[in-house]
C-alpha cells in the first residue's frame, strides 16, 4: 500500500513537473536568503502590506454582494449590510480598518526602504514601482471613500475633484473625468465604482507583480552601513534561508496584523454617517482620511492669494513637485562622482514624516 | 471615457418659499437649477441670495447667525454678508442672486 501511494506521488509530481517546471521554483526558493542585521525586521513590512491587500480584496468581494452603486441606493445598500446581514458590519469594518492599515504600512514599508537605503542602484525601478503602488493605493482609498455615499465622503470628494480642477491646462477635463460630470453626483459614484473594483485592481495587480519579481530580480538589499560593516572584516553579510526562516517570521508578523485589524474592527465598528445630500451645506468638523489630512491642512493654511498666486493653485503646484521630488529620491541620492548623499536622503525622508504627522495631526484636532 | 456634455435646462428664477417661512438673521440652502443658493434674511425686510458654493474647493457654505458671516466647513473659509472674502483659503467673493418678494412668495434670480 505504501509503495502504491509513493508511486502514485512521484507519478503525479512527475506529471506536475513536465508541465510546470515546479523543481525549478522550489530550487529559486530553497536559495532564497535575507540579509540579517538590525534593520531585518522593517523587511516585515511589504508582506504585511500584501496580506491587508489580500485581506480586502476578500471582503470587497464579500460587499460587493450587496452593494449597489447609485447615489439613490448606495447608502442604503451598505446600511443593509451593517444593520441586517449577518456578519455585514464586521465585513464592512474589516474592509475599512485593512485600508487604513495597509496605507500605514505602505508608508512604513516606503521610509523604511529610504532609510535601509533599499533604492540603489540596480533597485530604482523596485522604488518607481513601489511608489506608483502607493499612488494606487491612495487611490484605492479616495475612491472607496465615496462608495458609502455619506455626507463626509461626498465633500471629501468635491475637495479632492476640485483640487484636480486646480491643475493648469488640463485641470477641468481631469476633473469632468473624474466626476463624470460637472459636479459630483450619481455618475461621479457609478465611476469612482468602477474605478475601485476594476481599474485599479487591475493596475495593482499588474504593477505588484513587476514590483515582485524585481525584488526576486535583485534580492532583498542590505544598509551600505552593514555591507561596508562586513567589508571591513572581510566577510559577507549574515543571510537566512527564506523558507523557512523568513517567511515563519512573517508569517508571525501576520498574525499579530490580523490580531489588530480584528481588535479594531470588532471594538471600533466603522461608522456609517448620514446619507450624502448634494444641497446640504458642508458640516462643521469635514476632514478627509487621515492620509489626506495633510494636504488638507496645508490648503487651509495658504492665503488666498500669494502675491498674484491664487493660493489653492500655489498648494496644488507645490504638492506636485514634492511628489515628482520624492518619486525621482533614486536618482538624486548620488551626486555627479557617484557618492551617496546619506544625510540628504535622511534630512528628506525625516522632513517628511515630521511635515506629514506634524501636518496631519493638527488637520485633525483644529 | 469623457462624459458627453448633458444640455439643462436653464434657470433663471425660482421660487425660495414664504415670506414667513425664514426668521430674521437666519439663512437657507435653496435649490437653483442644478446648484445651490444660499438665502439669508439678513432683518424683518431684508433679503439676500449668493451662490452656495465655496470659491475655494467647491464646498456647500452656510449662514452662520452667530457671527451674521456666510462660512465654509472645508477650510474654514468666512465671507460678510456682502459675499465678500473676510477670511480663510476662498479666493473670490461669492456670486451674488437678485431677492425680491413677489406676493407672498420670495423669487431668486440671477443677476444682470
Amino acid at each position: 500500500m505504501a509503495t502504491q501511494l509513493k508511486t502514485l506521488k512521484s507519478r503525479i509530481g512527475g506529471w506536475l513537473e513536465e508541465r510546470l517546471g515546479l523543481a525549478a521554483i522550489i530550487e529559486f526558493i530553497a536559495h532564497k536568503t535575507v540579509p540579517v542585521h538590525s534593520g531585518t525586521t522593517w523587511y516585515l513590512f511589504g508582506g504585511i502590506t500584501l496580506f491587508l491587500f489580500v485581506i480586502q480584496v476578500l471582503t470587497g468581494i464579500l460587499l460587493l454582494l450587496y452593494y449597489r452603486p447609485t447615489a439613490t441606493e448606495a447608502f442604503e445598500s451598505v446600511q443593509f449590510v451593517v444593520t441586517r446581514v449577518q456578519f455585514g458590519w464586521l465585513i464592512r469594518s474589516i474592509h475599512s480598518w485593512s485600508s487604513n492599515l495597509m496605507i500605514l504600512t505602505v508608508f512604513i514599508h516606503m521610509f523604511s526602504v529610504v532609510f535601509l537605503r533599499g533604492y540603489r542602484r540596480p533597485r530604482e525601478l523596485t522604488w518607481l514601482s513601489g511608489i506608483a503602488l502607493a499612488g494606487l493605493a491612495l487611490g484605492f482609498g479616495f475612491s472607496g471613500y465615496l462608495l458609502p455615499w455619506n455626507t463626509i465622503s461626498f465633500f471629501a470628494t468635491k475637495v479632492g475633484t476640485d483640487m484636480a480642477a486646480s491643475v493648469p491646462w488640463v485641470g477641468e477635463a481631469l476633473a469632468r473625468f473624474l466626476r463624470g460630470g460637472d459636479d459630483v453626483g450619481g455618475a461621479t459614484l457609478t465611476r469612482f465604482f468602477g474605478f475601485h473594483v476594476a481599474v485599479l485592481p487591475g493596475l495593482t495587480t499588474v504593477l505588484l507583480a513587476i514590483h515582485l519579481a524585481l525584488v526576486q530580480r535583485h534580492g532583498i538589499s542590505s544598509p551600505p552601513r552593514v555591507e561596508e560593516k562586513y567589508r571591513q572584516l572581510g566577510q559577507q553579510v549574515p543571510q537566512m534561508p527564506f523558507t523557512p526562516n523568513f517567511f515563519l517570521r512573517e508569517l508571525m508578523a501576520w498574525y499579530g496584523a490580523l490580531a489588530v485589524l480584528g481588535v479594531l474592527a470588532a471594538l471600533f465598528p466603522w461608522e456609517l454617517g448620514e446619507k450624502a445630500d448634494p444641497f446640504a451645506a458642508a458640516p462643521a468638523g469635514i476632514r478627509p482620511e487621515w492620509y489626506f489630512l495633510a494636504p488638507f491642512y496645508t490648503l487651509k493654511l495658504i492665503p488666498a492669494h500669494v502675491f498674484f498666486v491664487e493660493g489653492e493653485l500655489l498648494g496644488i503646484f507645490g504638492f506636485g513637485l514634492l511628489m515628482v521630488w520624492w518619486c525621482l529620491l533614486p536618482f538624486w541620492a548620488d551626486n555627479r562622482q557617484g557618492r551617496e548623499r546619506t544625510r540628504l536622503v535622511t534630512g528628506a525622508g525625516v522632513l517628511m514624516i515630521a511635515y506629514y504627522s506634524t501636518f496631519s495631526i493638527l488637520g485633525y484636532f483644529k | 471615457m469623457n462624459p458627453p456634455a448633458v444640455p439643462e435646462a436653464t434657470v433663471n428664477e425660482v421660487v425660495a418659499g414664504k415670506t414667513q417661512d425664514l426668521l430674521p438673521n437666519s439663512g437657507k440652502l435653496v435649490k437653483f437649477g442644478s446648484k445651490p443658493v444660499l438665502l439669508i434674511r439678513v432683518n424683518e425686510t431684508e433679503w439676500r441670495a449668493y451662490t452656495g458654493i465655496c470659491t475655494h474647493l467647491n464646498c456647500t457654505v452656510q449662514f452662520q447667525a452667530a457671527s451674521q458671516q456666510i462660512w465654509c466647513a472645508c477650510h474654514n473659509g468666512f465671507y460678510d454678508l456682502n459675499g465678500k472674502v473676510v477670511s480663510g483659503p476662498p479666493p473670490r467673493p461669492l456670486e451674488e442672486f437678485a431677492v425680491r418678494v413677489r406676493g407672498n412668495d420670495l423669487v431668486i434670480s440671477r443677476r444682470g
